[in-house]
């Protein structure tokens, strides 16, 4: 059999791929983004969906992608969706119904949750968000797994008519490994939906919905007890210790036991919802059971919850593991137990940080410099921001940020800011961003005209996640106008330090201004640029 | 076997490039590998760190677990330091002399090389000169590779396979300068692990490397600069190497051999002997 080296990512899009996938949907964001880029880079020289072929195109956001996949999904066809771990808020509203409508076609729907919160807001664990739509989960723990688990998964989806969700963490997305390959399937033929009512949650049609929703239950609880996602190994010589290990962190209790120490009884967990009956056997069967999960303490809350479990269960609640944070083979080997092993120690010598940073030339800089210089003459101005490079603002020397919640929250807080009272309230959003969620809260602020001045930062790409296409390029003026800002206080400036004096002069008018202006800086990002 | 490599450096140095080719040469040779790499937000400028696994068993744990670490490559000596307690004790450091000062705080170099210095099981490199030597700065990274394969348990065959495989994209003229760029990093670290082991400093190791053409120095060559490294000329010899005196160092044993024979007077006649014009 082919043996490829894949990222985690790039498993899951391939297995996708071999499941018969006609339609990948997302928006880029770490830890996922390469999953859809994959798909692009391996279908986007082939036939037209009608010919086999798939469709990939990046959308506005994650709830258009999540709703553009339920459309090919209603056509009978598979699709994939995926984004990181706060898309599914953004796609929240599609996702929980889509448990409730069902599907035709197979959904897979890939969350990639970040725990350490490498390139993040926050460590929200997506298994809960599974739960939560009561729909079925696989946790991945190699890049075999997430290959054989998306193809797999298609059949799943089907059979259940179900989406189902494949919770993804940074670690794994992230690893390369050798992945063998299985034949790709025919994809689904077109087939449209022959149950209309049961995609139109009209509230008769939902209440039936919605009770059969919960009827499924039972049948998803017998398939994740018996799928092979899901392993007890009862050790019948240590009654001692019992571990139950999710996702990645089975690796590292496999990576501690690996010197031929002998392991205890565990139970490996890759599917949801929690199996009931192998999580009772293994309590059943040993004095107390420590449970080793990325993310949340989701399983552990579970079985100790309200009342308590019938014996000690450690793990992220108990303090047996940091309550946050990425899990790592060392701090599962505290957990176990073990000593530490021997390792050389540090020279005492002073290692500066080095925190990302925007890059040299990068027009944001540009952009911050006249910002800067606001708020060296108004010492009251309060900048909103937003998620992408220009996030970095926030550190020396430009801090030029007060804010960054989610993606448009920028205008958004901006608004209310200014509702409140403060003077002057500045906001920046890079183009992509405005796209994603930008142009909602700015309908609102044209027509209210609150008094900000939002910078739209056009650099022409998604620049944060690697150079992605931005929707913006090209239409972003246009757009701003057809949202209703007077034309009179829009204005493209072009980010470059030659231009400083005029931008400076033409801002600072807007500033002053009792309204709402928007200034567009644009110059191309210097890394796509470059790569042109 | 079990290699475990942390790969360090600051984003943009080239750490992708240099897992791509260890993991062809770990395929080709039959091995398994797990590569866990930093994308997103950490790559713009900031520190960057790579866990690269090979074996010829399953390996578990994406990350290398502290204290089993077999190798610290690093692209930007600094970054080496921050690795460290990864390794086991007879784990080894192969890091470039040459700093990336992109932070208001950066410490003098030699407190920083002298620190790497002090390890067990290090190699010190000039990363940057040998690039460029080869045809680009952007090279360092397989100079890294180069000064860290013997530490690999890879054939070297299957790496330079790698290192045009990586490169075939860019054309036959790219390719050569990564391959020579490898070659003259493994030179490097040849001619500095024997002269630490003869007694030569690594302050002299790394004067006198960085002025070899294409890092290389034969063996035989090794005693005799010890012996003008330990002569009262030493210092001046040093000092020379380490001058902005433009010129590439003869480091045959013969010139070796001439600087110690003729110590008094070297002083005036030390650049046109050490220097080839």
């Amino acid at each position: 059999m082919e043996r490829r080296p894949l990222l985690g990512d790039e498993a899951i899009a391939l297995g996708a791929i071999h499941a018969g996938l006609s339609g990948a949907y997302s928006y880029p964001g770490t830890p996922a983004t390469e999953i859809f880029e994959f798909v692009h880079r391996e279908t986007h020289n082939g036939p037209p969906v009608g010919e086999g072929g798939v469709h990939a195109v990046w959308s506005a956001n994650e709830k258009v992608a999540y709703e553009e996949a339920l459309g090919m999904s209603y056509a009978g066809r598979r699709a994939l969706v995926s984004f990181k771990h706060v898309g599914l808020n953004v796609a929240a509203d599609p996702f929980m119904n889509s448990g409730v409508s069902g599907v035709d076609g197979g959904l897979l729907v890939c969350s990639a949750d970040d725990p350490g919160m490498h390139s993040s807001q926050n460590e929200q664990d997506s298994r809960i968000y599974a739960w939560f739509a009561m729909i079925p989960a696989v946790e991945p723990c190699t890049g075999q797994e997430a290959y054989e688990m998306t193809r797999e998964g298609y059949e799943l989806s089907e059979k259940l008519r179900l989406p189902i969700m494949i919770r993804m963490v940074t670690r794994l997305a992230h690893s390369r490994s050798g992945v063998e390959l299985a034949p790709r399937r025919e994809p689904n033929p077109l087939r449209p939906s022959e149950r209309p009512a049961d995609w139109t949650l009209l509230p008769a049609n939902a209440r039936r919905l919605f009770a059969s929703l919960a009827e499924k239950q039972a049948d998803m609880l017998a398939w994740s007890e018996s799928c092979r996602w899901n392993q007890l190994k009862l050790n019948p010589k240590s009654r001692k210790l019992g571990i139950i290990a999710a996702g990645v962190a089975y690796n590292y209790v496999c990576e501690n036991y690996g010197d031929g120490a002998e392991m205890p009884s565990i139970l490996k967990i890759g599917a949801y919802p929690i199996p009931k009956r192998l999580v009772r056997e293994l309590i059943e069967a040993v004095d107390e059971v420590l449970v080793l999960e990325d993310g949340y303490p989701f399983i552990e809350g579970q079985i100790v919850g309200l009342l308590g479990a019938p014996k000690p269960i450690h793990g992220r609640l108990d303090g047996a593991v940091p309550r946050t944070g990425e899990l790592n083979p060392d701090i599962v080997r505290k957990a176990l137990g073990m000593p530490a092993v021997a390792r050389q120690s540090t020279p005492t010598v002073h290692l500066p940080a080095r925190p990302p940073r925007l890059c040299d030339g990068c027009p944001h800089i540009d952009s911050y410099q006249i910002v800067r210089e606001i708020m060296d003459e108004l010492p009251e101005t309060r900048v909103f921001g937003d998620i992408g490079c220009y996030t970095l603002g926030a550190y020396p020397p430009y801090q030029t940020i007060h804010s960054c919640i989610d993606m448009g929250a920028s205008i958004s807080m901006a608004m209310g800011a200014a509702q409140a009272g403060m003077r002057p309230v500045l906001c920046t959003i890079g183009d992509s961003t405005f796209i994603h969620s930008g142009m909602t809260p700015l309908i609102g602020a044209a027509q209210q005209n609150t008094p900000m001045t939002v910078f739209i930062l056009d650099n022409s790409t998604t620049a944060m996640t690697g150079g992605q296409d931005s929707m913006a390029d090209g239409v972003l003026a246009n757009v701003v106008k057809g949202l209703g800002v007077d034309p009179e206080h829009v204005h493209v400036l072009q980010a470059h330090r030659k231009f400083h004096d005029q931008n400076l002069e033409i801002i600072r008018r807007e500033v002053a201004y009792e309204g709402l202006s928007v200034i567009i800086p644009t110059r191309e990002c210097v890394v796509t640029a470059k790569k042109k | 076997m079990e290699t475990n490599i942390i790969l360090a450096g600051v984003g943009g140095q080239g750490i992708v490039s240099i897992s791509f080719v260890i993991d062809m040469a770990a395929i080709w040779q039959g091995l398994k590998f797990k590569q866990a790499e930093v994308h997103g937000m950490s790559q713009r400028g900031g520190a960057v760190i790579s866990h690269l696994r090979v074996s010829d068993s399953t390996i578990h744990s994406d990350l290398v677990p502290k204290g089993r670490g077999t190798l610290v490559l690093a692209i930007e000596p600094v970054e080496s330091l921050r690795y460290v307690d990864f390794l086991s004790p007879s784990g080894a450091v192969v890091s470039s002399t040459d700093p990336y000062v992109n932070v208001p705080d950066y410490p003098e170099v030699d407190s920083v090389l002298d620190a790497i210095a002090t390890l067990p099981n290090h190699t010190l490199v000039p990363a940057d000169k040998l690039a460029r030597q080869a045809g680009s700065g952007r090279a360092q990274n397989m100079v890294l590779l180069g000064a860290g394969s013997p530490f690999l348990g890879l054939q070297e065959e299957l790496l330079e396979r790698g290192i045009r495989e990586a490169f075939a994209a860019k054309g036959e003229k790219i390719q050569k300068t990564n391959v020579d760029a490898f070659r003259a990093g493994k030179a490097a670290g040849a001619a500095y692990r024997p002269c630490l082991a003869a007694g030569i400093t690594s302050r002299q190791a790394r004067a006198l490397i960085a002025r070899l053409i294409g890092g290389v120095l034969a063996p035989d060559a090794v005693p005799a600069w010890k012996d003008v490294f330990g002569q009262p000329v030493g210092p001046a010899v040093l000092a020379a190497l380490t001058s902005d005196a433009v010129g590439k160092a003869n480091g045959s044993a013969d010139v070796a051999r001439q600087i110690a024979a003729s110590a008094p007077s070297a002083g005036d006649q030390l650049p046109s002997l050490l220097f080839k014009a």
